[in-house]
């Protein structure tokens, strides 16, 4: 693999824990690799899987959802079916032969800065190892 | 219209046949649309040639419509003749507008396909391992046939497109429809669709309520069907994804909906929506206790995520094939 690949990497982060959680290592100065662009939806169920087929598609090499820990949803059971969505388009990108990996489902607290940054810094060593999407070339 | 008859075209690419049979599916109208409009080329019921074709005028053709996918040369050259020899060009049937069955073949390539057919089957024998080139030697001269393309595309993947008309095939009603305002000259704004904008969940027979399911099932896994919602029962029905206007036919027979008319308006991807859809409703009374482990068993029950998500619309999918590594 090329040694200097930098993998793009979408994170959407739900509103009341994960992306306060983001802020909270940005705050503690925690470090954390910077292939991340942050998307701040107000609830992981809110992520559409059109939005990572999309992002996939688009030649994004790892698309992170992150959402609040089981019973802690602001919206009772936002977090559940993400959890369930999320294990289907691995299913989903297995047939199609695309690593299952490059998406990833998370639960982040508000109070869990340091998981952010260990989560980020995992995945985006993941995917540096697994290479750039194969679905990049497709689109350029 | 003035007293000059209309000029039409059919034609099929990379399809069953099943949509020229949805025109005679017309009956007795059909005397109604000869009487209207001179059909100029139609492979499958009059004697053409594609040289006939070529020697119109360009737009001398006012309508085609063009069904079947595109998966040779042959279909791809036709596609880019008829688009310029006609004003308007209809994708007719699935295949031509999503990708259709032959698209499934992205799930696989040339090679692939043709191992499978050829070489890799248990009803062929073939010691030789000939498979189809598209030019081969005989003491008469050089044969040469169309060129197989490794991944199926949509007929808007290879040329512009007019209006669509999706179902495998097109439900006569819509064919009808989509004829008539051709002929009264009241066609919908170009790109259009022609065919409500509605799912098939709000044409189906079936009472819905709030939609819990425990385990996804397969048909021939409900020894008594309730009369209500499938999807309710376990059934895998691609109704809330899919576009209606069908009359949802399939569930009056009891059959779930496959998903043929194609994704819902506005949406980007139908096997996306339906992802949503499914996850939204499987095991939420268990949700708050259920181990990861328990969500892959249930989900373990769905055999086949592409086949069951895009039956007719791989090629028109946002991820449109499998990644092929060397």
């Amino acid at each position: 693999m090329m040694e200097d690949f930098e993998p793009t990497v979408v994170a959407f982060l739900c509103n009341w824990c994960s992306y306060a959680g983001a802020d909270l290592a940005g705050t503690s100065r925690l470090k954390y690799p910077s292939n991340i662009r942050s998307i701040r939806v107000m609830c992981s169920g809110r992520v559409d899987p059109i939005f990572i087929l999309d992002a996939l598609k688009e030649g994004i090499d790892g698309v992170l959802v992150a959402g609040c820990h089981p019973g802690d949803c602001h919206y009772q059971s936002g977090n559940y079916k993400t959890n369930r969505k999320i294990k289907l388009i691995k299913r989903l990108l297995s047939e199609l032969n695309i690593e299952p990996d490059r998406v990833r489902f998370e639960y982040i607290s508000a109070s869990e800065g340091q998981k952010f940054a260990t989560v980020v810094t995992e995945f985006v060593g993941r995917l540096k190892e697994m290479g750039p999407s194969p679905l990049k070339e497709a689109c350029e | 219209m003035t007293g000059e008859k209309l000029k039409f075209a059919f034609y099929w690419a990379a399809s069953c046949g099943g949509c020229e049979i949805a025109v005679l599916d017309m009956n007795e109208a059909i005397l109604e649309v000869v009487s209207a409009a001179d059909i100029l080329f139609w492979p499958v019921a009059i004697d053409t040639k594609y040289s006939d074709v070529e020697a119109m005028e360009d737009g001398h053709i006012d309508v085609c419509f063009f069904n079947g996918a595109i998966r040779n040369s042959e279909q791809k050259e036709l596609a880019h003749l008829l688009r310029k020899k006609s004003k308007v060009l209809v994708a007719f049937g699935s295949c031509a507008v999503t990708g259709g069955i032959p698209g499934l073949a992205n799930l696989s390539s040339r090679k692939g396909v043709f191992e499978t057919v050829y070489l890799d089957n248990a009803s062929i024998e073939n010691p030789d391992g000939t498979v189809p080139e598209t030019s081969s030697r005989v003491k008469e001269g050089e044969l040469t046939i169309p060129e197989f393309f490794d991944t199926v595309d949509t007929l808007d993947q290879t040329v512009e497109v007019d209006y669509y008309l999706p179902g495998c095939p097109p439900p006569t009603a819509l064919i009808m429809n989509a004829i008539n305002a051709i002929l009264s000259g009241e066609l919908p704004p170009k790109g259009s669709v022609i065919a409500p904008a509605r799912s098939v969940c709000d044409e189906c027979r079936f009472e819905k309520s709030e939609k819990r399911i425990t385990k996804i099932k397969r048909i021939y896994e409900v020894e008594e069907l309730e009369d209500r919602c499938l999807l309710e029962q376990g059934i895998i029905c691609m109704g809330p994804a899919t576009r209606g206007g069908c009359g949802a036919p399939c569930l009056e027979a009891n059959m779930p909906c496959t998903g043929c008319g194609g994704p819902t308006p506005n949406s980007l991807d139908q096997g996306g929506k339906m992802i949503s859809a499914l996850a939204s409703v499987l095991g939420i009374d268990s949700e708050a206790v259920s181990s990861d482990k328990e969500v892959e068993a249930m989900l373990d029950r769905l055999i086949d995520p592409v086949g069951t998500f895009y039956k007719y619309g791989l090629p028109s999918a946002l991820i449109k094939r499998r990644v092929m590594k060397e």
